[in-house]
C-alpha cells in the first residue's frame, strides 16, 4: 500500500513537473495518446508482472509482440485470412509460446533467464523469416479492427476516454481480483518466496508457474495485437523492440521484488504510467531523445534506493516510538 | 594479557531490545565466569536467541551495558564480537555447503600465497582444529556429504579457529542424534578444560542437568532467576521458565485401535533402495520411528508422502493402493506431513502468519477457487490459541517469530487440515518443555479421534512417552518394532545400532 502511495506520488510530481514547465502537456490530444499508450504497455506490464511474482523474468516479451504483430498482419494482407480466425491464431500462438516457458522451466528445469532469453532471439528471427524482414501494412482495409487500438469511447460531453484504456482496466481488474482474491493468487505470491514449502504443502506448484508463463505471454500476444494495429503497419524487426525492458521496468517500478513474492497491479499499472509520461515529458519538454533511456534508467535507479532509505527510515522510527511507549508504561508502573 | 582479578569474564546489565510489536529483552543481566558453562533456558520467545545474538554483534540492543574483564565493550558487529573472542554458533548451521571444511573454518580469513588461497596450508592448519572437536574427517571433504552433527563441529571448529573465549550455542543438539550429541557433551567439557567458557542454549533439560554449571532463566525478555550447580533440578528449572508448577510431564493414556489406515507394503526409497519397508498405521495409533540420524528415517516419511517417487512397492490408505505422483497426491488420500526442515520446507518465512497457517487448506476451505477470509482468519486465530504461538499479531512475519513459535506455525498448518494420516518428522524440535506436553496432548488427541499418526524422533524420551509402539531403523532398514512394554531407551539404542 504504502508502496502505491509512493509510486502515485512520483507519477503525480512527474505530471505537474512536466506541465508546469509545458502546458501542452494537458492538451486533449496529448493527454489522450499518453493514457493510449499507458494502456498497452500496462498490459504486458501485468503479464510480466505474474511471472516476476513467482520470481521468474520473461524477456522475450518484445519478440512476441514482433512475432505475434508480424503474423496477424501476414495472415491478413497474405494470407487474406478471415479477421476472427487470425486473431485467433496469433492468440494460440502466444499462449503455446507461454506454455512452451513454462514446460520448459517446471519440467525440463531450466532457468527463466536462459528459456525466455532464448525466446527472445527465436521469435525475432521466426517473424523477420515469416514476413521476409519486409514491412507489412494494413492499409485501409482493417479500419474498424483498428479501433480496437486507437478507439475513442466517448465519457461525458466532449471528453474521450481511448479504448484500450478502458480493456487495459478489465484485464487489470481481473489480475487484481486473481491475484489477491483467489486461492491461486495466493498460491502465486507464496511460491515467489518458498516454492518447497508451497509444494509441500500438497500444491501443484508447476501448474500454478506454466500459469504465470502462459497469462505473460497471452497479455503479451494481445499487447502484439495492439501495437501493431496502433501503427497500422508492422516491421518485423522494430516491432516491440526493447519493451521487455519497459514491461519489466514498469512492473519493478510498481512494487513487484525481483526476488519474487511481492507486487500488485495497481501498482504495476501506475510504474507502467509513470515511463509513459517520462517518455512523452522528453519528446514535448525537448530533452534530446538520445537520452531516454538514460532517464528511465535514472528514475528506475532512485525509486529503488528511495524505497530503500524509506524502508529503513520507517523501521527505525516505529522501533523508536515502541522504545518510548514502553518507557511510559514502565514509569507509570513505577509511580502507581 | 592482563589480569583482572576477580572480574567475571562476561558480565551484561540492563540490556534491553524491542522489536516492533515485541519486547524481546527487558533490562536482562548476566555474568559469565572463565571456564563455565553457561545454560540459558527459557521458554519459546523469551528471548535467548536475541540475546545471544547481541552478544555475538549480530543485534545491536536498545540499553544495557556489556563488560569483558571488567571492561566496558561495544559489540556493533560480528567483526568486533570475534575480535573479542565471542563467537556463536546459530540456531541454524551457517556453512557454505558447497565449500570444504577447511575453507568453511577459513571463511574470511583465507591464507594467502601469491594473492591466492593457500589450500595446503589452510587444510594443514584445520586439522587440529578437527582433532580438537574429535571430527574425523578430512579437511578436504565438503561440508554438505558431512552429517548435521559433524557440521555442527566444523562450526564449533571454526569457532576455535578465531581464538573465541565465549563460545554460544544456540539449540546446538536440536537435529542432532543421541550418537552426536554425545560426543558434542564431550568437545564441550572438553574445552570447559581448556578454559573456554560456555553459553548454551536448550530446551532438553537433560541435556542442562549433564552439562551445566550454572543455569539462567529468561522469561517473557525478564532475568526469571538463577540456580547453581546443586540447585538445578528438572523441577527447579520448569518453575523458573513457566513460573509455576508443571502438572504431571504428560503420560499417554493407552486406547482402542482401529482398522489400519496407513500400510506401506516392501516399499523401497530412493535413498536406501537396498531395503523394502514394510509398516502398517492404525486408526487411533500412534506410532514412532526412532534410529539415528541418517538412518533413512526421512526418506520414508518423504516417499510416503510423495515427495520422492518410491522405486517399488504400494501404499495402501484404508485398504486401497494409492499413486502418488506428489504431496497432492498423499493430501488427497487424506495425509499430512511436517516436514524436517521449518525453514526450507515448512514456512514461507517472508509471509506472515496468516497465510503460513493457512496455505495447506486453502484448497479445501474455498468455493470457486477464492480465498475465503473468515475460515482464514478462524485456523489462525484457533493455532495461535491453542499452540500457544507467541507473536505480535496474525500479520507478524514469519521469518521475525522465535524458533519454537515457527515450528508451531508448521505444526499449526498441518492440524488445521484435519488430516486422517498424520505424518511429522521431528515434530518438536526447537519447542519448549511446556508447550511440548501441550502438543503431546494435542496429538494425543487427534489419535483419539482415530487419527493415525506415525512420527520420526531423535529423542527417545519423545517416542518412549507419546508412541504406542515404536520402529526402529538402522542404515536404511527396519532393524525392529517394539510395543509400549519392551520400549526402553536400551533397547531403541540396541535396533539403532544394528546390534540384533
Ligand atoms: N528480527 C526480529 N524482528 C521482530 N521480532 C523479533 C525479531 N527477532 C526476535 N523477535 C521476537 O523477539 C522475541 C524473542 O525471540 P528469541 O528468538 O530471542 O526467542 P528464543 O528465546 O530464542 O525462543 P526459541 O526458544 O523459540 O528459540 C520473540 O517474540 C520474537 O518474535
Ligand atoms: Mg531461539
Amino acid at each position: 500500500m504504502k508502496k502505491i502511495l509512493g509510486i502515485l506520488g512520483l507519477l503525480i510530481f512527474v505530471c505537474s513537473l512536466t506541465a508546469i514547465i509545458n502546458p501542452n502537456f494537458l492538451g486533449a490530444t496529448n493527454l489522450f495518446n499518453t493514457l493510449r499508450w499507458t494502456s498497452l504497455f500496462g498490459i504486458i506490464s501485468i503479464g510480466v508482472a505474474f511471472v516476476i511474482i513467482t520470481g521468474g523474468i520473461d524477456l522475450s516479451v518484445g519478440s512476441t509482440i514482433g512475432l505475434v504483430g508480424t503474423t496477424l498482419a501476414y495472415l491478413l494482407t497474405v494470407r487474406h485470412v478471415s479477421t476472427p480466425l487470425a486473431i485467433l491464431i496469433v492468440l494460440g500462438l502466444s499462449l503455446l509460446i507461454g506454455l512452451f516457458h513454462g514446460l520448459l522451466i517446471t519440467k525440463v528445469k531450466l532457468q527463466p533467464f536462459i528459456v525466455t532469453l532464448c525466446g527472445l532471439l527465436l521469435y525475432r528471427g521466426a517473424a523477420r523469416f515469416i514476413s521476409n524482414d519486409q514491412s507489412l501494412g494494413f492499409g485501409s482495409a482493417f479500419a474498424g479492427l483498428r479501433e480496437l487500438a486507437i478507439g475513442k469511447v466517448p465519457i461525458i460531453g466532449s471528453v474521450t476516454l481511448p479504448l484500450p484504456l478502458l480493456i487495459m482496466t478489465g484485464i487489470g481488474i481481473i489480475a487484481a481480483v486473481f491475484l489477491h482474491r483467489t486461492i491461486y493468487g495466493r498460491y502465486l505470491l507464496a511460491i515467489g518466496r518458498n516454492e518447497t514449502a508451497v509444494r509441500f504443502s500438497g500444491i501443484r506448484t508447476d501448474r500454478i508457474v506454466i500459469l504465470a508463463y502462459v497469462v505473460c505471454s497471452l497479455l503479451a500476444g494481445f499487447g502484439g495485437i495492439l501495437f501493431a494495429l496502433d501503427v497500422n503497419s508492422v516491421q518485423p524487426s522494430g516491432l516491440g523492440e526493447a519493451y521487455e525492458l519497459y514491461a519489466i521496468a514498469g512492473a519493478v517500478l510498481g512494487g513487484c521484488s525481483l526476488r519474487g513474492g511481492e507486487g500488485s497491479i495497481t501498482g504495476v499499472i501506475i510504474g507502467a504510467a509513470v515511463l509513459r509520461v517520462l517518455y512523452n515529458a522528453i519528446n514535448i519538454l525537448g530533452i534530446p531523445t538520445m537520452l531516454e533511456y538514460s532517464i528511465i534508467g535514472f528514475v528506475l535507479l532512485a525509486g529503488a534506493i528511495a524505497d530503500e532509505v524509506v524502508k529503513r527510515y520507517a523501521a527505525k522510527r516505529k522501533a523508536a516510538r515502541e522504545l518510548l511507549a514502553d518507557d511510559s508504561v514502565r514509569s507509570d508502573e513505577a509511580s502507581a | 594479557m592482563p589480569s583482572f582479578g576477580d572480574a567475571p569474564l562476561l558480565e551484561v546489565h540492563g540490556l534491553s531490545k524491542r522489536f516492533p510489536g515485541v519486547a524481546a529483552l527487558r533490562n536482562v543481566s548476566l555474568t559469565l565466569q572463565r571456564s563455565e558453562v553457561l545454560a540459558v533456558i527459557g521458554e519459546n520467545g523469551a528471548g535467548k536467541s536475541t540475546l545471544m545474538k547481541i552478544l555475538a554483534g549480530v543485534q545491536t540492543p536498545d540499553a544495557g551495558e556489556i563488560r569483558l574483564n571488567g571492561q566496558t565493550v561495544r559489540i556493533d558487529s560480528v567483526h568486533t564480537a570475534e575480535k573479542l573472542g565471542i563467537a556463536l554458533i546459530h540456531q541454524e548451521l551457517n556453512l557454505a555447503d558447497n565449500l570444504t571444511v577447511a575453507a568453511n573454518v577459513f571463511l574470511g580469513r583465507e591464507p594467502l600465497r601469491f594473492g591466492l588461497i593457500d589450500t595446503k596450508r589452510m587444510e594443514r592448519e584445520t586439522l587440529p582444529l578437527l582433532a580438537q572437536v574429535g571430527l574425523d574427517c578430512s579437511p578436504a571433504t565438503l561440508v554438505q556429504d558431512l552429517s548435521l552433527g559433524c557440521q555442527q563441529m566444523v562450526e564449533i571448529a571454526k569457532a576455535l579457529s578465531v581464538g573465541a573465549r565465549v563460545l554460544i550455542m544456540d539449540e546446538p543438539t536440536s537435529s542432532l542424534s543421541q550418537h552426536e550429541t554425545d560426543q558434542l557433551y564431550a568437545v564441550v567439557k572438553d574445552l570447559r578444560q581448556r578454559g573456554v567458557s560456555i553459553v548454551y542454549i536448550s530446551h532438553r533439560l537433560g541435556e542442562v542437568t549433564e552439562l551445566a554449571d550454572r543455569v539462567v532463566v529468561l522469561r517473557d525478555g525478564q532475568n526469571a532467576g538463577e540456580l547453581s550447580r546443586v540447585e538445578i533440578t528438572h523441577e527447579a528449572m520448569i518453575r523458573l521458565m513457566v513460573g509455576r508448577d508443571l502438572s504431571q510431564l504428560y503420560q499417554r493414556p493407552s486406547h482402542t485401535l482401529g482398522e489400519p489406515l496407513l500400510e506401506a507394503y516392501k516399499l523401497r526409497t530412493q535413498a536406501n533402495p537396498r531395503h523394502a519397508l514394510s509398516l502398517a498405521v492404525r486408526a487411533g495409533e500412534i506410532v514412532g520411528i526412532a534410529g539415528l540420524v541418517g538412518a533413512g528415517r526421512t526418506d520414508l516419511l518423504r516417499a510416503l508422502f510423495g515427495i520422492d517417487r518410491a522405486l517399488g512397492g504400494t501404499i495402501r490408505v484404508e485398504g486401497k493402493k494409492v499413486e502418488l505422483s506428489g504431496p497432492h497426491d498423499a493430501i488427497e488420500a487424506g495425509m499430512a506431513l511436517v516436514p524436517e526442515d521449518r525453514k526450507q520446507q515448512g514456512l514461507v518465512l517472508g509471509m506472515t502468519v496468516r497465510p503460513n497457517l493457512s496455505l495447506a487448506s486453502l484448497l479445501r476451505d474455498s468455493s470457486r477457487g477464492l480465498l475465503n477470509h473468515a475460515v482464514e482468519n478462524e485456523i489462525t486465530a484457533t493455532m495461535i490459541r491453542d499452540l500457544n504461538i507467541r507473536t505480535p499479531g496474525p500479520e507478524q512475519t514469519a521469518q521475525f517469530l522465535s524458533g519454537g513459535n515457527q515450528q508451531k506455525i508448521v505444526l499449526g498448518k498441518w492440524l488445521a487440515m484435519k488430516p486422517r494420516i498424520l505424518l511429522l518428522d521431528e515434530p518438536t524440535r526447537g519447542i519448549d518443555v511446556g508447550a511440548k506436553q501441550e502438543i503431546y496432548r494435542l496429538l494425543d488427541n487427534l489419535a483419539a479421534q482415530g487419527v493415525a499418526i506415525l512420527f520420526v524422533s531423535s529423542e527417545m524420551e519423545e517416542i518412549i512417552r507419546l508412541a504406542d509402539r515404536a520402529i526402529v531403523m538402522h542404515e536404511g532398514r527396519i532393524t525392529g518394532e517394539l510395543d509400549r512394554a519392551a520400549c526402553s531407551e536400551e533397547a531403541i539404542m540396541r535396533l539403532a545400532t544394528g546390534n540384533l
